[in-house]
């Protein structure tokens, strides 16, 4: 017994590379204020601790108007940790930014919609949601994701590039994820999250309308608020400006 | 080689054991060398359906464990040639199945029996996944209520992940759905979800219905599988969906209600 194992060991790589590829919380910076942003963190930890004890997060300088000389990622870092958030590393920003990240210790990575955050809608279910069986097979057509079989409960599907086609009902208790539109061709009764690194034009199609939680670029509605005249029947779901709305698909 | 056909459903008290215990003495019945095995490990009620309680010396935990041979735990029903069973135990918990354990019993069950049903007990933990890993075949026992429908799909998902032919990429397993407790006027009342609804959201093959009856009850406390009282709607239904099974088709019966007496027709009761 042990001698086969011994080298199987020794006969083995003591490491391999793989791709993989893994949803992060990006913490998109305006401005860096350390005291506002000391207490804006507290704030929102208190509404969700769960959520954020130990999470790995990423900072977002796409949207960052202040000057690079300004960010101080030690501080930053340190303002994260007294609430025990691990800084990975730092997305988007120019040479100046990448060069403060090195000295930080911090990964960069390119900015853009590379690995952008799924919308977060409840927290606490969220992260409670990641330990999911995989997802009924799928054939992948280039960018996009056909599935064919029925998306049960407690399944996700992903179609991290392009758009997710399911010829068949996502039942209830079931997720299907985006990057692009969502095209159901059967009952929506699960979630359906589409745009998911942001993409405020995707929307999502069903033959009838009966989801618990439908979101597009992380704008999203619950079941409750969809019991309109448009519940149970086919129906078409998009972001106008701001405003998430849902428009019947045959007219 | 024999068809490993688990019994399951995800919600508890759904009729599980009934089904197992008609489903492996219809195909006996039938002429097919079948073993029921209880997985219900720590709560085991097959062995009280089965009428054999008194019988048990080793169980499937012993056999796992090598305690006790096979035969020695094997229990051959008396009522039908044919048909054994394989209790579970009442002392140990779940963490007694392991996966190689559980194999390498159903490897040696396979060689001799042509179909091993497994009874799996509630839930979608340890115990339901070793039930179903090793299944060909399974069937879904759903009652006609929104719960059991949930779980049930969560099931089928499962079946589709984390069975065996699903870790292997094999031919997918092959999904019966059961519907059981089956009451015409509760549908027709809207008490009860309907059939259509049921196939609606599960979309799965249909085994039977079987109808909500007293003789279910009445045969699970005298310790007979209901299907072997013929006169019953129930066993009637049994038979059917074991036909089903076989591959044989049959055509839905019972869905009516109960049958009204000849004297209530007569006189429009």
């Amino acid at each position: 017994m042990s001698e086969p194992a011994a080298t199987a060991t020794e006969n083995r790589a003591c490491f391999e590379l793989r791709g993989a590829s893994q949803t992060l919380t990006v913490m998109e910076l305006h401005h860096f204020d350390p005291d506002a942003l000391e207490r804006d963190l507290r704030d929102k930890i208190r509404q969700a601790p769960n959520f954020f004890r130990d999470l790995p997060l990423v900072i977002g300088l796409d949207h960052y108007e202040g000057n690079a000389a300004d960010l101080d990622f030690f501080q930053l870092i340190g303002i994260c940790r007294t609430h025990s958030i691990q800084v990975l590393g730092v997305r988007g920003g120019d040479d100046d930014i990448r060069r403060l990240a090195r000295n930080a210790a911090l990964a960069w990575l390119p900015g853009g919609q590379t690995s952008a955050p799924r919308p977060v809608p409840d927290p606490e279910q969220e992260t409670a949601e990641n330990t999911e069986e995989s997802a009924p097979e799928t054939t992948s057509t280039g960018a996009g994701r056909l599935v064919t079989q029925p998306v049960r409960s407690g399944q996700q599907v992903y179609a991290p590039e392009g758009d997710l086609i399911i010829m068949a009902p996502v039942g209830a208790g079931a997720e299907v994820l985006a990057a692009g539109h969502i095209h159901i061709y059967g009952p929506l009764r699960g979630r359906a999250l589409a745009g998911v690194h942001g993409d405020t034009s995707a929307s999502i199609f069903c033959q009838s309308l009966e989801a618990e939680l439908v979101s597009v670029a992380g704008h999203y509605k619950i079941s409750e608020d969809l019991q309109g005249d448009d519940w149970r029947t086919p129906a078409r779901v998009r972001l106008e400006g701001d405003v998430l709305t849902v428009d019947p698909l045959t007219r | 080689m024999a068809r490993i056909i688990v019994v399951t459903s995800g919600k508890g008290g759904v009729g599980k054991t009934t089904t197992s215990a008609s489903i492996s003495t219809g195909l006996a019945q039938r002429g097919y060398k079948t073993a029921v095995i209880d997985f219900d490990v720590g709560l085991r009620n097959l062995d009280l359906i089965m009428n054999c309680e008194r019988r048990v010396v080793y169980d499937f935990v012993n056999v796992i464990q090598g305690e006790a041979t096979l035969n020695q735990a094997l229990i051959r029903d008396k009522r039908v040639e044919n048909l054994f069973i394989l209790p579970a135990s009442q002392t140990r918990d779940k963490e007694a199945l392991t996966a190689e354990g559980v194999q390498k019993v159903l490897d040696e069950m396979s060689e001799t029996f042509d179909y091993l049903v497994c009874d799996s007990p509630a839930g979608i933990e340890h115990g339901a996944l070793m039930a179903l890993y090793h299944a060909d075949e399974a069937i879904v026992v759903t009652n006609p209520e929104v719960s059991s429908v949930r779980d049930s799909d969560r099931i089928l998902g499962i079946l589709q992940s984390k069975s065996r032919r699903a870790e292997e990429g094999r031919e997918p397993v092959k999904e019966h759905l059961l519907l059981t407790r089956y009451n015409n006027e509760r549908v027709e009342r809207g008490e009860m979800l309907s059939l259509e609804d049921v196939n609606d959201i599960l979309s799965i093959s249909l085994l039977g219905v079987i109808p909500e009856s007293q003789a279910v009850l009445n045969a699970s406390n005298q310790g007979t599988p209901v299907i072997l009282e013929d006169d019953s709607e129930a066993g009637g239904a049994y038979a059917d969906a074991v036909a089903r099974l076989l591959g044989e088709e049959r055509p839905l019966r019972f869905l009516d209600g109960q049958k009204k007496g000849f004297l209530k027709r007569m006189f429009g009761g």
